[in-house]
């Protein structure tokens, strides 16, 4: 007899939440070692809670009333939830703060995508320690948990939140414009944004060092290159990307990072240092963070904060995949 | 040292011209011209593999191919497919339009009395959002291939396809009635390949502009 689930969930059976298990307990074995501690925050909250992630991506793809009427919702992700319980719960107390976590998200999916509806979330948040020695300290744990993960060959990109909306303000461009342009490049689309720059009138060369910028990856000699485009938001973020990566190089930190120019992340509560995590054996990214400064001031809290979540069942999949290449094979 | 890079090339009207293109930047693609029914080719420094183009964005997004070659109107076909588009290459230009039968005022008719159109496309996300964002109600119906039969023998009022030169539509009396977009084919990128192989991809994305500007 066959009972259905919903498309985008799934059961996990012994062999594989064996080896799920195997890869939290290392991962929490990490951020326990240097002083993150687990906290759990229920699945459900006011969805006014969560609206103040804001920006571009869903804040809660399912919401519902409760049986006196209130609105709720399934969190799409934890750090507004973790934002909200430090808030609440450690308001008087001595930053910084540190907290991690093993959770599931809620988000609306693409099922034929692979992708699920419900799925696991490993990370941490480091509340009250601010640019560039919090990034730094997040960027070493995340490295931490990529050598516990087992994954040899997993990148950091980092990249800086500011940088365009800066970029679109020097270059004179309305919000209405910018927004248009940002969306162009949020969605990879080069020749999209190119015609958008066009459009608002922005000149050949002025559209073409937009573009280059956006092209910008590599490893620290990106940095001194992006100086090179006479842009001040470029140079701004620069400098910024440059003070981590002076405070990672003074440390033992920084292996697998590039910089990257081109980055962006659809939560519109970053500021400053963002950062990706990809796998060459596969072809998505793996998770994602940065600071979020201006969050906490949201929640009240005029606190500097930073973190990152993996997205443990791709994790999984980039280990399955890493070892096969490393039998052989493409 | 990683395997070679990975190119997805589009069987059917784009193939010509991608190949073209790609020797201009110097890719031979001597191999992949010749009659063999491989889909896989060996170059020197880089693997060709040929698809049908609404394949690519499959086939690039899942990293099964680095980058790859196909028209606008399959990446808006399949948005939700995050690949980054690269490049203009400027071949295999043609138009996305809404046509009806010439003479026939029966799109208006149905709008007016009706509130909606029949439409049949190949193309049901990009004809959705054209007349969402048109604030219009259609009904769209998918169809496969032959699109033009379908207002000659009434399942539609007209239809939304790709025009090239405009004489398919002429040869069956039909007419261009609106225009949503110009399309033509890009060049694309798997998105982490884009960050962890940038040189290689950097270069090729170069080489490539160079040979469309000759």
């Amino acid at each position: 007899m066959i009972h259905p689930i919903p498309p985008g969930t799934r059961d996990v059976l012994p062999e594989e939440m064996r080896e799920l298990r195997r890869l939290q307990t290392a991962l929490l074995g990490v951020f326990d070692e240097r002083g993150y501690g687990e906290v759990a925050t229920p699945a459900l909250e006011y969805d006014e809670v969560l609206t103040h992630g804001g920006g571009r991506g869903d804040h809660a793809a399912y919401r519902f009333f409760d049986e006196s009427g209130d609105l709720l919702a399934l969190r799409s992700e934890m750090t507004v939830p973790i934002a909200r319980l430090v808030a609440t719960r450690y308001g008087q107390a001595e930053p910084p703060l540190r907290f991690c976590y093993i959770a599931g998200a809620y988000r609306a999916v693409n099922p034929q995508r692979g992708e699920t509806r419900e799925f696991l979330q490993a990370g941490v948040e480091l509340i009250g320690a601010p640019a560039a020695g919090g990034t730094v300290e997040v960027i070493e744990v995340l490295e931490a948990a990529l050598d516990a993960a087992g994954l040899s060959s997993a990148v950091i990109g980092l990249g800086d939140a500011d940088l365009y909306r800066d970029l679109l303000s020097e270059l004179g461009l309305g919000e209405e414009v910018g927004e248009k342009v940002l969306a162009r490049l949020a969605a990879h689309d080069l020749v999209g944004v190119e015609e958008e720059l066009d459009a608002a009138g922005v000149d050949g060369g002025g559209a073409e060092a937009f573009l280059a910028l956006s092209q910008l990856r590599g490893g620290a000699e990106v940095l001194e290159q992006a100086r090179s485009f006479g842009a001040e938001a470029a140079t701004r973020a620069a400098e910024r990307l440059t003070d981590v990566n002076d405070a990672l190089g003074s440390r033992t930190g920084g292996r697998r990072v590039q910089f990257d120019f081109g980055l962006l992340r659809d939560l519109d509560y970053y500021n400053g240092a963002i950062l990706e995590v990809y796998d060459p054996a596969v072809g998505r990214v793996l998770g994602g963070g940065g600071r979020y400064d201006g969050l906490m001031r949201r929640f009240g809290l005029d606190l500097s904060a930073a973190g990152f979540a993996l997205n443990l069942e791709r994790v999984h999949a980039a280990q399955i995949e890493e070892r096969r290449r490393g039998e052989g094979g493409r | 040292m990683s395997a070679p890079l990975r190119l997805a090339v589009p069987r059917g009207a784009l193939f010509g011209e991608t190949l073209d293109v790609l020797d201009g930047a110097g890719v031979d693609t001597s191999e992949v011209r010749g009659d063999s029914r491989s889909l896989i080719f060996e170059t020197e420094g880089m693997t060709l593999v040929t698809v049908r183009p609404s394949d690519v964005p499959t086939y690039v997004e899942a990293g099964a191919a680095d980058v790859g070659i196909t028209g606008k109107d399959v990446l808006l076909e399949q948005s939700d497919r995050p690949v980054y588009e690269l490049l203009d290459l400027g071949f295999g230009r043609c138009r996305m339009v809404l046509a009806g039968q010439k003479g026939s005022d029966r799109l208006g008719e149905s709008q007016r009395s009706l509130g909606t159109m029949r439409i049949a496309t190949k193309y049901p996300r990009i004809a959705e959002r054209y007349f969402e964002s048109t604030g219009r109600q259609v009904e769209l119906i998918e169809v496969k291939g032959s699109i033009e039969l379908a207002p000659l023998v009434g399942l539609s009022d007209g239809i939304v396809d790709l025009v090239a030169t405009g004489r398919t539509l002429k040869e069956n009396e039909l007419e261009v009635r609106e225009e949503i977009v110009e399309c033509s084919a890009r060049f694309v990128a798997n998105r982490v390949a884009h960050k962890l192989r940038a040189s290689e991809i950097d270069e090729l994305t170069a080489k490539l502009r160079e040979a469309i500007r000759r």
